[in-house]
């Protein structure tokens, strides 16, 4: 083995020993802080199955679009399957920390504005993640981008009021919230309360009459009719579009003819098209169900709701919203975390972001070290780190100025799109779609035009870049 | 940082994406395959890790051979040879 291949090894171990280690020293400090680790060792799977498939939401449509490649679609299809089973599972036996939002045309504007900013950055939200583990500078500033632009939105008014129409105005006066969220300042808490919170929070159990936590609405109201037949159709649809074509042409030339046999066949070897792509969405799909189980394990366990309780038991009070909670989805999740954490900075420098919904009704602003979304977070690239280090796929890369602003412009439509559509390509579809909620699926049609929309854009610039590069070359 | 085209020899084409993010490096490549006669091999260069796995699920499905790949420390060199 070549020594730097070794000392990439060595610093593989290096990044788990260091996450074993906050493990272990924090829980012989206090027992609550078990809570924290859960979320942290779940992150690292995420990490670890994310580089490992090049598992990148944003590449999904986009390479479909763009290249005619389905091996993304494929993987999300039998993540969020994989996800559904195992949350069927833990939703009937009472174990479920999912809620679901409300649903609605919003969900499928913030995903078209999700969906093109995805394309321009280069990687979805969670993508950015796992390629800011492989050392990518540009992903580090897409990550920045969201985080700064959500944590903004989350509490600007000013001009932005004039354009809130007056019956969202209206509608949020009259949800009597706290005065100190001052809801009639704020253009997102204005959208929240006034627009947002009007919609019908729908499962796909709930439309069939069935309730969430029953065997039937777990199973055939949210897994059959929620993931299993919209996942299917959508992989037929996209064998026929995009997979048949170069299947049925060797079939052609082979035998003469194609019939239902040989389609199956066809249907199998897109499924197979990327084992690896596949296998990652297998391990993450049961990650994402287990992590519910394990968290909703720790709530009953001390006795708590929320981790703003374990906060306070810590001794950390700051931060905690007006609720008395923190962001503590009990499941993955990528973006609220990400505001949180430049909200805070914006906080210690004197910016009074707690009069919002967003902050300081719901989420809060907890110190980024005591957040327990946060140590997902850091925990995912970090085993997106592990795995690029274990295969020699580390490497530190600089963002150059072309795709800096690229990665600035793609972030802040990506920041945008994940707060009006309550969460990004993790906790507004792949949670959401995975557990039967409506707007999941809606979020995801959203992102699928998105998608469309910024490859029609790069496919204009790339021939234009193409032309003047092959200007002079005979071919 | 752009893409690069060169003609190393009769036939056979450098594409240098190194530098290049998603989309951009598996998009040239289509582009550039779509270009080249059959028969014809292109050399592609690429740093950008979660493109490897499209450029050759996108080879496989059109039918167009990698006949050589090497990676070293993130770095990427797929040899291309296009489909009659």
């Amino acid at each position: 083995m070549e020594s730097g291949a070794r000392k990439k090894k060595i610093w593989a171990l290096v990044i788990v020993g260091f996450f074993a280690l906050v493990s272990v020293l924090t829980y012989a400090y206090n027992d609550y802080y078990i809570y924290l680790s859960a979320y942290l060792w779940f992150g690292l799977i995420y990490g670890m199955c994310l580089q490992y498939g090049r598992f990148c939401f944003a590449s999904a449509f986009r390479d479909l679009f763009a290249v005619g490649v389905p091996r993304m679609v494929v993987g999300i299809m039998t993540a969020t399957l994989f996800f559904a089973i195992v949350s069927s599972f833990v939703t009937a036996a009472g174990f479920s920390t999912f809620h679901p939002s409300p649903s609605g045309i919003h969900s499928i504007i913030a995903g078209l504005i999700f969906g093109i900013g995805m394309v321009f950055a280069g990687g979805c939200a969670s993508g950015s993640l796992y390629k800011a583990g492989e050392g990518s500078g540009l992903a580090m500033l897409v990550i920045l981008s969201i985080s700064v632009t959500q944590s903004s939105f989350a509490d600007l008014g000013g001009f932005l009021n004039k354009l809130v129409p007056a019956s969202w105005h209206a509608s949020a006066m009259s949800k009597n919230l706290p005065a100190v969220i001052n809801v009639g300042d704020g253009w997102l808490d204005q959208y929240l309360a006034g627009y947002v919170w009007n919609y019908p929070k729908v499962t796909f159990a709930n439309l069939l009459g069935m309730k969430n936590e029953t065997i039937s609405g777990a199973f055939a109201g949210n897994l059959v009719v929620g993931v299993v037949l919209p996942a299917l159709l959508m992989l037929i649809a996209v064998y026929f579009i995009w997979g048949r074509k170069g299947f049925v042409q060797e079939k052609l030339k082979e035998k003469g003819s194609v019939g239902l046999r040989d389609h199956l066949t066809g249907f199998w070897g897109m499924i197979l098209l990327s084992k690896r792509t596949s296998i990652a969405g297998l391990f993450l799909g049961v990650a994402c169900g287990l992590q519910m189980f394990v968290i909703e394990g720790l709530r009953i366990k001390f006795g708590v709701r929320n981790a703003g309780e374990i906060l306070t038991r810590l001794g950390s009070d700051s931060g905690i919203s007006i609720r008395g909670t923190v962001f503590d989805p009990g499941y993955w999740y990528v973006t609220t975390q990400e505001a949180q954490w430049v909200g805070w900075v914006m906080h210690k420098l004197g910016w009074n972001n707690m009069d919002n919904i967003f902050f300081g009704y719901i989420n809060g602003i907890p110190n980024p070290a005591l957040n327990p979304a946060d140590w997902m977070s850091l925990a995912l690239i970090g085993g997106a780190a592990v795995m690029a280090l274990l295969n020699n796929e580390f490497r530190f890369k600089k963002p150059t100025l072309e795709f800096a602003k690229w990665a600035i412009i793609g972030g802040f439509l990506m920041g945008i799109g994940s707060r009006l559509g309550l969460g990004c390509n993790v906790g507004a579809f792949f949670v959401r779609a995975s557990n039967g909620d409506v707007g999941g699926w809606l979020f995801g049609l959203g992102m699928i035009g998105g998608a469309y929309i910024g490859v029609k854009f790069f496919n204009w610039l790339t021939e234009r870049k193409m032309a003047k590069e092959l200007a002079g070359i005979e071919i | 940082m752009a893409v690069k085209v060169e003609k190393i020899s009769e036939g056979v084409y450098a594409l240098d994406c190194t530098g290049l993010v998603c989309p951009h490096p598996q998009i040239y490549t289509k582009k550039m395959i779509e270009k080249i006669k059959a028969g014809d091999t292109l050399v592609v260069t690429f740093d950008n890790p979660s493109s490897s796995e499209t450029i050759a699920a996108m080879c496989l499905s059109k039918g167009n051979e990698i006949i050589e790949k090497k990676s070293d420390c993130g770095k990427y060199v797929y040899r291309i040879r296009k489909s009659a």
